[in-house]
Order: structure tokens, then sequence, then C-alpha cells
């Protein structure tokens, strides 16, 4: 366990003296993030106004809460992604990690904590330019914050696990790019990355409770914009342990199959 | 002395789609996708004892690395056994990753904008290797590769051998029983292959680490292994004694002589190889060599003549094609 700590903690060492290198490259990567967003609400504040100030209960000002929080919930949930996965095996670095005495999961789990904080370093500012301009509504109490801390780094191991699983299909095959296309898909409207998810049919709404999407974006940055109950917080913080349990044990499973197939391409 | 590789019948094949160019054949293979049985390695079987180098040759896709890979843990056998230091590599099992490393010449496990001493750091915490220990394996290791100005730079401002030589001591930290190295001084100029030669030769002495080492450099092999293991199209063609070798396949050796005439005809007396300076080099069938030499020095004015064995590098090439023509 000692010696897992003191990995995390090198290769997160390593991963923010990394990112500091590319402070520039990142915060323009950042700026690019935060166009989608910026549009999601200026096209829903439009709307809200045009329609008495309120959609689905959601005010210009909330609609202006929920989208900021997306902009570090969002940038919280960028993990090694699966076209890394095809990368790394395609380029046979895979080989390398697959030499050390540690699952590779665990560094990229490090690597990319590590580059969360720089990331929400680089975020600070960004964050304070869309408060002046979109003037967001919050009422936080301190255990939102909490569960919001808590539910974000959920999030980011909830991510991280499925797109890992989608990532290992490369093992299979080497050209999967269509099937990341499709999931990112779903993503993208079962999760809250869109619209909050009360804005979308109740019938959506029902089949993301049963999906893992909605708890990497909607329910972390509910925590903070919404209005739930302590009872409703710690639940989905239940929630989001129990995809990461079901994501790990996956993960366990497709990668003892996976191994057997790996062909060490490239090097 | 015990086994601390052990190999028997060891054999990996792949099945490989294939088809014709064109169009046709490519719209016929989505109906009826031909495949092709690749045997990288078929059957081999070989023991290394403890502290041993072996050189481990063979050409291009003769299933060296394939090997390699398997020894390592990264290839799952097709079928045969392997043993390394009493582990079935294939499981990799934490405790045997811990006691061996594989380094490749085109790999990189550093990281690139970082002066190595972070990476090796990271290292440190990937193998729990105890701070003193650490310590002082890094240092003795900056220290014989001469790396002290070399450490604290970033690593995309090394050249390639300097990058290589942080490789090898990224890759040696943890100090492993067993060295698998493919192809180590890849690319790098005759003095940083010498130098990385003899770290290696260094380590093994040190730790009796054992070494088993493909390159197409012979210098590497003759400087570091005493013993060979001739690879071709997945099998084995010889193990043994290097000596052994060139004995058993050089069917020629080779004369040096400067003469005092260097105009003189001499393709009566062998194979003129080259005529460089004053100095002729011809080759000789080995049964002839004494009666050609004694031949050279009473018919001509000679002042100078060595006999030498035929160069490594042409031996295994002879090997080579020896066994395609059979």
């Amino acid at each position: 366990m000692r010696r897992y700590l003191d990995f995390y903690l090198s290769s997160m060492r390593i991963s923010i003296l990394s990112q500091i290198q590319y402070r520039v490259a990142n915060y323009f990567y950042m700026i690019g993030m935060i166009t989608e967003p910026v549009i999601y609400l200026v096209v829903w504040s439009t709307i809200a106004n045009q329609q008495g100030g309120i959609v689905g209960g959601y005010t210009a000002g909330t609609f202006a809460a929920y989208y900021i929080v997306w902009t570090l919930v969002r940038n919280m949930n960028i993990v090694f992604t699966p076209f890394g996965w095809e990368w790394r095996i395609r380029e046979g670095n895979l080989s390398m990690e697959l030499m050390r005495p540690m699952h590779p999961i665990h560094n990229d789990i490090a690597y990319f904590s590590g580059w969360k904080f720089v990331v929400i370093l680089l975020w600070l500012p960004l964050a304070v330019f869309l408060t002046w301009v979109f003037k967001p509504t919050f009422d936080i109490t301190w255990m939102e914050a909490l569960v919001f801390f808590i539910a974000i780094w959920g999030a980011y191991l909830i991510r991280t696990m499925l797109l890992s699983l989608l990532g290992m299909i490369t093992f299979w095959t080497t050209r999967v790019s269509a099937i990341f296309e499709l999931y990112f898909g779903f993503e993208l409207i079962l999760s809250g990355r869109l619209v909050p998810m009360t804005l979308m049919p109740q019938w959506v709404q029902n089949l993301s409770n049963y999906l893992p999407f909605k708890w990497t974006f909607f329910f972390p940055i509910e925590t903070l914009v919404g209005a739930m109950s302590t009872q409703e917080l710690w639940a989905g913080v239940g929630m989001q342990v129990l995809w990461i349990t079901i994501g790990a044990s996956f993960l366990s499973l497709v990668w003892r199959a996976a191994i057997k197939q790996f062909s060490a391409v490239g090097g | 002395m015990s086994s601390v590789v052990s190999i028997s019948q060891l054999a990996k094949y792949y099945q490989v789609s294939e088809r014709e160019g064109g169009l046709k054949a490519s719209i016929a293979s989505l109906f009826n996708r031909k495949y092709k049985n690749v045997k990288a390695v078929d059957g081999i079987t070989f023991n290394i004892e403890a502290g041993e180098v072996v050189g481990f040759l063979g050409p291009n896709g003769a299933g060296k690395t394939t090997t390699l890979k398997m020894l390592s843990g990264l290839l799952h056998p097709t079928s045969g056994s392997v043993d390394v230091l009493g582990y079935e590599p294939r499981h990799r099992s934490h405790d045997y990753l811990r006691q061996i490393t594989l380094v490749m010449g085109n790999r990189n496990q550093l990281t690139w904008d970082l002066p190595a001493l972070d990476s090796f750091d990271l290292q440190r915490a990937v193998y729990g290797i105890p701070m003193d220990q650490f310590k002082a394996t890094r240092d003795e290791f900056i220290e014989l590769l001469e790396l002290k100005d070399l450490v604290t730079k970033p690593v995309r401002n090394l050249s390639l051998g300097e990058r290589m030589k942080m490789e090898i001591v990224a890759a040696l930290l943890h100090r492993p029983k067993v060295l698998f190295l493919d192809e180590p001084t890849l690319g790098l100029d005759v003095t940083m292959q010498r130098r990385i030669r003899a770290f290696i030769a260094e380590y093994n002495k040190r730790y009796n680490a054992t070494v088993l080492l493909t390159s197409h450099y012979m210098a590497d092999v003759e400087a570091l292994c005493k013993r060979v293991i001739v690879i071709h199209h997945g099998r084995i063609l010889f193990d043994g004694d290097l000596s052994k070798l060139v004995n058993q396949f050089s069917s020629y050796k080779t004369l040096s002589l400067s003469l005092q005439n260097p105009d003189v005809d001499l393709s009566k007396y062998g194979e003129v190889v080259s005529k460089e300076d004053g100095r002729v080099t011809l080759r000789v069938p080995k049964a002839q060599t004494s009666q050609v030499t004694a031949k050279l020095l009473s018919e001509l004015q000679v002042d100078d003549l060595t006999v030498e064995d035929a160069p490594v590098d042409d031996v295994i090439d002879q090997v080579f094609s020896q066994k395609e023509d059979a």
C-alpha cells in the first residue's frame, strides 16, 4: 500500500512538472474547451429569457452556474482516452509499461490526477472571467461543497474505468475509432453534458438512471447548482462508488483476456 | 551451476491475414478472408546459467525479439515451456518483474520534458527501491556511464546515445538479476557503443547478472559474449562458444600481407579481397591455409604476414546462407 502511495505521489509530481512545461498549450486547450459550454449557455440563456426567464426550472443565472461548473467538471473528466490506448498499443509503448511490477492503469490514474492540479490552477482565472460575464446564481452549502469535491474525483474514476475498457478493444483490433465516437455520442446525450438531464424527455432521464454517464457530469454539477437533500447527495456518491466498483471489476476481467491477446506489435 | 533461464520446445505462431493487392481482392477478402500461419518461434530449447552473457543472433524476423518478449512475459507462448528464475514469465508476477529488465533500443521510458533524474525517481517508486539503495545505485551508474553533467538536462535535449545511456540506467536501477537486451546499441556511434558494452560487462561482473543480448553489431557480441545462440526462421541453428561457431562454420581464413612489390598478381594464391597502401588481404580456404602461407613466404618477398579467422559477421552470414541452401 505504501509503495502505491509513493508511486502515486511520484507520478503526480512528474505529471505536474511536465504539464507546467506546457502551460501555454494547456491554457489554449482550455480556452478551446470552454467554447462548447459557452455556446450551450448563450443558447439556453436566450431561450430562458424569451420564455419569461425560466426553462425547466433553470433561470439564466442557474444555467450560467451549470455551465461554469461544467467547465471544471469537464476538465476533471479528462482521462487517458481510447485513442491513447490505440496509440500506445500500436506504437509498442504498452510493452514498456507492462514490464513494470504494477498494472498500467495506476500510472494512467496517477498521471492524470497530477494533471488536474495544474488544470484547476489554470481554470480559476477563466471561472472568474465567466462569472463576471454571465452572472451565475449559486447557493452552496458546506455539505454540497464537500460532496462536490468527492464527486468530481468519483466522476474522474468512473470515466477512467469506462474509457480504459473501451480502449482495451484495441487489444483485439487496432482501428476502433468508430466505436469510440458512438460511445461519445451516448455520453453527450445521457450525461448532462449537452443539456441538464432534467430538460431531457422523461424516458431519457429514466434510462440515464441505469447507466454510468450521468454520474460523471450531471451529478457533480448538480451537487453545486441543484437543490439536493443531504440524503440525495450521499446516495449519488454511493452510485459513483457502485459504478467505480463495476468498472474496476470489468476492467480486471477484460484485462486478463486482453493481455493473452496482446501481440506486442511495434516493440 | 543452476539454470536461470530454461526454455523447452518453445513456440509462438501467429495467424496473419493475407490477400492479393487491388480492389477485387480487397472486396473478395471481405467475404473470404485467408489466413497464413507464421511460425515466429518454432520449438526452441536452451538453458542459460547464472552470470552467463549469451549473444542471441539472427537476421531480421528470425524470432529473436519474439523470444525475448516471451521470456519477459509480454507474449504468451503458443506451446512449450519457459522458466526464468523459477517463474513462468507469462503470469507476469510482480516478484518476477522486479528481478528482470527488458531494454529495447527503440523504446522510451523517460519523461521527455524533464531531466532524467525525475524519471529515475519514478523508477524508484515503481520498484519500491529503498532510498539508500536507490541513491547508491543511481550514483554508481551515473559515474560508470559518465552522466553527471547530463542527468539534470531535459531528456529532449540529449543526443540519441546519451538518451540510451539514461534508458539503461533507468532499466537497471532496481538491480535486476536477468537482463534481456534487444539491440541496446542500435544507431549509436562507435564510442557510445563501446561505453555501453563496458557498462554491461561491469554490471554483469558486479552483480553476477545473467544477460541475453541481441545485436546486429558483432563488436557487441565479440566483446561481451562467450556463448552465442544463432536462430533463423524460428529455429536454433547453433548454440555454443563463439570460437566454436567460427571454427565450425568458417570455411576460410584471411591472410593479410605487406609485399615489397605490391603489384604482383596474387590471384593464384587465393581470392584477393582488398589491396590498399601496399597491404593485400587474401581469402584462402581453411584447409589450404598453411600450404598457401608457406608458398607465399617462399615465392614472394614478404615484409609482414598475419593469419586471422574470418570476421564473425561473415561467419554468421555463412551460417544463414548454408541453411538457406540446405
